[in-house]
């Protein structure tokens, strides 16, 4: 599928651990400032594809990769290209809530802080609790360690601390998949919110959340990509089988 | 139900046997450290005053002191503690944060492993070898201290990897995905998350150096010095030599002597832990999770 605007275009993704083979030669391009979600059975390569494109899975040492990943038009496995720097342009939200066990102020400030951030910090700490929904619910207690908080709000504690960075693209894997189901429409809501800035790439098992959340679905089984396309299109008249199959829920 | 045979007497007898087994023993080396002090006390007390802290040692033991051993070994523990915490902190982020876990990281680990078990007269000789003679500091203080840095690193560097193990993955990640190089990550996130269980390492560490013997006598610590080390390449003697000197007259006297001695090495020990323990416990209530 040809999107108008890509940020991320991907060539012919391999992507192995040692030598099993969990993504199969995967070619997409995804749209900026919208919301793609990657779909599929547990199992089938959504976390590995996603934590490729920010290079977080460097730490795994039986990983490697072929294909091209360019974003803005530059290779981020390039020899030339710094991970630290595209990590601090990509973001990550995780399934598990990891908040850092220091303060809620503490938790925003410290990525921009390392990254040299020059402007007003209790500024930017307003202002990416309040993007992540989360600042009236603990702007008295901002020297509150984190892990005071419930699970949901550890997670938009930590999607404001990724919106904090000022990130390009913003990946997210079953960000919600922790949480009760309140929790879990909080986060929904504000990823529709967040899409107007940003673009984001969510993981998800959930079927209804991708419908709900997404512009553009992407359906991995077994490290192949099967079918990319509009979220609408793809949960009403798939064009393959096995999508159709696996959203009405016959498999996975 | 049928077909459990539930047996909850015989399993409710059980467990109460194996508790009352495990207090038993707990009670046990409780009360034989009990005894040692009583014992130790009852010999040693009337010895124990200002004078005797302030006395370098004599031949008269109304006279005799342990200035200068305590003296000794406080440089000693301080100078180890410079050397070897720094030293053993460093190797173990390098060996669980750095290095490629592969076939030389598994021969690395086992190596520190035996080295922690080597008998403490071997490294003796080895510093005798090496910082004495090799190196020319001669019986000074950093002679000693180096041979005991030698001897705690093993100790420090695997209680601290364990401790670097312990902070969840989740964590390292969080900080990696905010575009922190892992130097940032380490220094800020793993390391204070670590320091409780570092500490602990440390703490063995220092008990242990402060109380070794066999390897100060080995290099050529001294008995007897009437003298405060100034510097670290003075001779000294430390607490246990010193200890260990008197109670090896045949004067009874010194033996109550030795240990108003004891007294005051297990009062160093205490001190120190507690410390180290109280900085542990404000550490650990700063990070859970
Ligand atoms: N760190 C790893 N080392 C080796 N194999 C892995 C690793 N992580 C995932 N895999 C394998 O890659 C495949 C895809 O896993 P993953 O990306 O986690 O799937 P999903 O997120 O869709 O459930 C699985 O077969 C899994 O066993
Ligand atoms: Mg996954």
């Amino acid at each position: 599928m040809v999107v108008n605007n890509p940020v991320l275009k991907i060539h012919n993704l391999n992507i192995r651990y040692g030598d099993s083979l969990a993504v199969k030669n995967c070619s997409v391009e995804i749209e900026k400032n919208k919301v793609t979600a990657i779909i599929g059975p547990s199992g089938c390569g959504k976390s590995t594809f996603l934590r490729t494109l920010n290079r977080m899975n460097d730490f795994i040492d039986s990983f490697s990769l072929d294909g091209q990943i360019l974003f803005d038009g530059v290779d981020i496995y390039d020899r030339q290209s710094d991970p630290v720097d595209i990590r601090r342009r990509i973001g990550m939200v995780f399934q598990k809530p990891n908040p850092f066990p220091k303060t809620i102020y503490k938790n925003i400030t410290w990525g921009p802080h390392i990254n040299g951030y020059k402007g007003n910090f209790d500024n930017l700490v307003e202002g990416s609790l309040k993007g992540a929904a989360l600042w009236d619910e603990v702007k008295d207690r901002l020297n509150e360690s984190a892990l005071s908080l419930s699970g949901g709000q550890q997670q938009r504690l930590c999607i404001a601390r990724c919106i904090a960075m000022q990130p390009e693209v913003i990946l997210m894997d079953e960000p919600a998949s922790a949480l009760d189901p309140k929790s879990t429409a909080h986060i929904e809501e504000l990823i529709t919110k967040l899409r107007k800035d940003y673009t984001i790439v969510i993981v998800t098992h959930n079927m209804q959340q991708a419908a709900r959340v997404s512009d553009y679905t992407l359906f991995l089984y077994e490290g192949e990509l099967i079918e990319y396309g509009i979220t609408k299109n793809i949960f009403t008249k798939p064009d393959n089988q096995q999508t159709e199959d696996y959203i009405t829920g016959r498999f996975g | 139900m049928n077909n459990f045979n539930l047996n909850s007497a015989k399993r409710k007898k059980n467990e109460r046997i194996f508790k009352y087994l495990c207090q038993l023993f707990t009670w046990m080396s409780l009360l034989i450290l009990l005894v040692l002090i009583y014992h130790v006390s009852i010999q040693g007390l009337h010895y124990l005053n200002l004078d005797f802290l302030n006395n370098y040692p004599s031949r008269f033991p109304d006279k005799a002191g342990i200035k200068s051993a305590l003296w000794g070994s406080t440089w000693l523990i301080s100078l180890v503690f410079i050397l070897s915490v720094p030293i053993g902190v460093a190797s173990a982020i390098y060996l669980e944060e750095y290095e490629k876990k592969g076939r030389l990281a598994r021969l690395i680990e086992i190596n520190i492993a035996n080295l922690a078990g080597v008998p403490s007269i071997v490294y003796g000789i080895l510093g005798l070898t090496i910082f004495v003679r090799f190196f020319a500091l001669d019986r000074s203080l950093i002679a000693g201290a180096l041979t005991m840095s030698l001897l705690v690193l093993p100790v420090i560097i695997i209680a601290a990897r364990e401790a670097l193990r312990a902070v969840p993955q989740s964590i390292r990640h969080g900080a990696y995905a905010l575009g922190a190089t892992q130097w940032q990550t380490i220094y800020h996130h793993v390391l204070p998350a670590s320091l409780p269980g570092i500490l602990t390492g440390v703490i063995l560490a220092m008990s242990r150096a402060i109380g070794e013997t066999a390897p100060l006598i080995m290099i050529g610590a001294l008995t007897y010095v009437a003298f405060i080390p100034e510097s670290v390449m003075d001779p000294f003697s430390t607490l246990p030599i010193q200890i260990f000197n008197w109670a090896s007259r045949p004067q009874a006297a010194f033996e109550e002597v030795a240990a108003a001695g004891i007294i005051v090495l297990l009062l160093v020990l205490l001190t120190m832990n507690a410390t180290a323990v109280l900085i542990r416990n404000y550490a650990q209530r700063k990070y859970r999770w």
